[in-house]
């Protein structure tokens, strides 16, 4: 064999390694202790089902997911909408590149502070004696605090579009900007009205930046845990927060078998998305 | 959320290492006697985890200064505490765990019991955590009280014993009532009992801490309170008491009862000060932080008595020679009055009062344990003002405090079956 045809493989191997070890083994280790037995105390070794079945069989679950779906359908749906017009603002009716360039970056500018930071400064504006309210009540709008703007679904759903619109906004941008302004011009010239040009030309060709943004944001909705609980409060739950309170008892093998199901949950979902978009395009 | 205070050898330590290496030089081969203490040929560090309460920097630097033994302090939330024992046995010399934690996490096998005979001040310690009587009256109190699983029946031992034997599972610290706080200003009433929480009054302004085990005994004190419920030991309840406890919490969430739950210290002190709740499940440090914003908040003693907590040292299993018996040392230094000072003045116990009570003003010690008026201003260890001439302490005297213990925080024997039902009402 020639160094030639040892090259490719050569090249690989660093990523392999690093992914092998930091990706496929603690998964592969998440699956073995899933099937483990455990009491309050310890996990033993052993081969049992019971954390598949109490998790599967129980009500909780199910109705944890629902509503870990619920979020995740309508930050997906909200992001989708704002985050689609941001980057068609920017690709389309901002000419000079710096100026795109620049605007862009200002997006990016919430991101220079951590995500808990922008998720806690919500608490204050929303509070019962936030900024919000006062604001709403002192200009006579409202004569008692609205209640539902925190700790609520509200508040989840809100915090979250607002911690990962950026992620829609980045690749549909990116996309946009793919398109050759030709085509565009080409409709219009065949009689297509802006409405016409926008479904038939731009969506379809933004859907793989769609499709990347919507992996992002979904795989984020659905794994999020800290949000959830500083914005609702502790009221609602999510599959992540389920997770997180079976690991604070000690319990392993029920939260490996918990984060087995929802990847397997989540690795459907991405895998329906690219059936949908072929995302190669991009790339 | 990890805070790490570590305390670097000092430049004494160092000299004294290198005058004891240069002495082993000299003595060669020989038998090398005499050092003062062995701190001083080796300089001992100790690395202590626990929960925030009573890993203060102040202890580690009194700890140095008058020992020479370095404490490297990790402060932790009690689930990580727990995992920390349990799986990461190497990773720490002397656990400060609270009783219910022990409970579980002994049996694991991975701290050593001690020998009570070098113990100096063990005669001295509160009988809470000898026999289980604050007097030899009084009742002990459901949940883990303390004495269930302060003892083991041998040294390898991991059968927690009925009576005091001569190994000790933890050396108690540090401990204090618990009950809720309120907003004087806001809720508009007395509150008497754990049921007032219920008062539809305060609707969507009230909270509970959802740490599944502390939080279930709060909700237990509510429902018995408020007779919707009748427990055998509240701290070990059967299945049926739990499914009930529960199911009425869902209910009242549904209703919209609760405001939030929190997990954390800084969260209840949130709520309680921006108004958001009136009434809730708090901690006492909590309440003195709401008070030190200038917001008013009590501690309110209720009728049926208070939810109680303890904490302990416990010595990892590896510690041998040097290092073990620098950890007893540490332990024996602990109760000898200075640190018990230090704590009481916070607002928590300590558990060899005789010792505190030296190293307290006599208007400071009436104050903070015998439930009288201030004389002059009462400060804080660091010397900010915390009462002013004239104020009680909320819920009066250590005996009036400790002896109307309800419960201790607990862990159940259907611990993984209350667990799933607790997700299932914050799911709700």
């Amino acid at each position: 064999m020639t160094l030639s045809r040892l090259a490719p493989y050569l090249q690989a191997t660093p990523l392999t390694l690093i992914l092998a070890a930091f990706l496929v083994l603690p998964i592969a280790t998440i699956v073995m202790v899933s099937f483990w037995d455990y009491d309050s105390i310890q996990i033993f070794p052993a081969f049992v089902f019971t954390n598949y079945e109490e998790t599967i069989t129980s009500p909780v679950t199910w109705n944890t997911y629902i509503n870990t779906f619920k979020y995740t359908v309508i930050v997906w749906a909200v992001t989708l909408f704002v985050g689609f017009w941001v980057a068609y603002y920017l690709a389309f009716h901002i000419r000079s590149t710096t100026m795109q360039m620049v605007l862009f970056l200002v997006c990016t500018i919430p991101f220079l502070t951590s995500n808990i930071i922008r998720m806690i400064s919500w608490i204050p504006f929303l509070g019962r004696n936030g900024l919000l309210n006062q604001t709403l009540m002192g200009m006579g709008v409202i004569n008692q605090p609205l209640e539902f703007l925190l700790f609520s679904d509200f508040a989840v759903v809100l915090a979250m579009v607002h911690l990962y619109t950026l992620f829609m906004v980045t690749p549909i941008f990116n996309t946009l900007m793919r398109i050759d302004r030709a085509l565009v011009e080409a409709a219009r010239d065949a009689g297509a009205n802006g409405w016409q040009i926008l479904t038939n030309v731009i969506i379809p060709l933004a859907k793989p930046g769609i499709a990347i943004g919507s992996i992002f944001v979904v795989t984020l909705v659905m794994g999020d845990f800290i949000t959830v609980r500083f914005m609702s409060g502790g009221q609602s739950a999510s599959v992540g927060l389920m997770m997180a309170n079976q690991i604070a008892l000690l319990q392993y093998p029920a939260a490996a078998a918990n984060a087995v199901i929802l990847l397997i949950i989540v690795l459907l979902l991405v895998g329906g998305i690219l059936r949908i978009v072929n995302i190669r395009k991009e790339l | 959320m990890t805070k790490k205070t570590t305390s670097k050898g000092v430049s004494r330590r160092q000299l004294l290492k290198g005058a004891a290496a240069a002495g082993g030089l000299a003595a060669g081969a020989g038998v090398v006697t005499g050092f003062p203490t062995i701190w001083a040929q080796n300089p001992i560090t100790l690395r202590q985890f626990g929960t925030g309460v009573s890993n203060l920097n102040a202890i580690a630097e009194k700890c140095k200064a008058d020992l020479g033994i370095t404490l490297q302090m990790t402060a932790l939330d009690s689930d990580a505490v727990s995992q920390r024992v349990v799986t990461q046995a190497s990773s720490f010399d002397i656990a400060d765990i609270e009783y219910w934690i022990c409970k579980k996490v002994f049996p694991a096998g991975t701290l050593q019991p001690m020998d009570v005979k070098k113990i100096k001040y063990y005669d001295d310690i509160v009988p809470i955590f000898t026999t289980g009587k604050l007097t030899p009256e009084s009742k002990i109190a459901q949940g883990t009280a303390p004495n269930t699983v302060g003892f083991v029946e041998g040294p390898e031992s991991k059968v927690f014993a009925k009576a005091p034997t001569q190994w000790m599972t933890l050396i108690p610290t540090i401990y204090n009532a618990d009950t809720l706080g309120i907003r004087p200003d806001l809720v508009g009433r007395p509150i008497k009992n754990w049921k007032d929480i219920l008062d539809p009054a305060f609707k969507g302004k009230t909270s509970i801490l959802n740490i599944p085990s502390i939080g279930i005994m709060d909700a237990a004190m509510i429902c018995e309170s408020a007779g919707i419920m009748k427990y055998g030991d509240k701290g070990n309840m059967t299945k049926a008491e739990i499914d009930g406890t529960i199911d009425f919490l869902i209910k009242t969430k549904k209703a919209g009862q609760f405001r939030a739950f929190w997990k954390t210290f800084d969260e209840s002190v949130n709520l309680m000060a921006s108004g958001e709740v009136v009434i809730q499940s708090m901690w006492s440090p909590a309440v003195a932080a709401v008070r030190s914003k200038g917001i008013p908040c009590v501690y309110q003693p209720l009728e049926e008595g208070y939810r109680a907590w303890g904490g302990g040292l416990g010595i990892a299993k590896h510690l041998k020679g040097a290092q073990l018996d620098a950890a007893y040392e540490y332990i024996n230094w602990y109760m000898s009055g200075w640190v018990g000072a230090y704590l009481n003045r916070q607002g928590y116990y300590s558990a060899v009062l005789s010792t505190a009570e030296k190293n307290m003003t006599p208007d400071e010690w009436a104050f903070w344990m015998l439930g009288q008026p201030a004389k002059a201003d009462i400060l804080s260890p660091e010397g900010k003002v915390m009462y002013t001439v004239g104020a009680v302490r909320d819920g009066g005297s250590f005996k009036e405090r400790m002896g109307a213990v309800a419960c201790w925080n607990s862990v159940m024997d259907e611990d993984r079956y209350m667990v799933r039902r607790w997700n299932e009402f914050i799911a709700a």
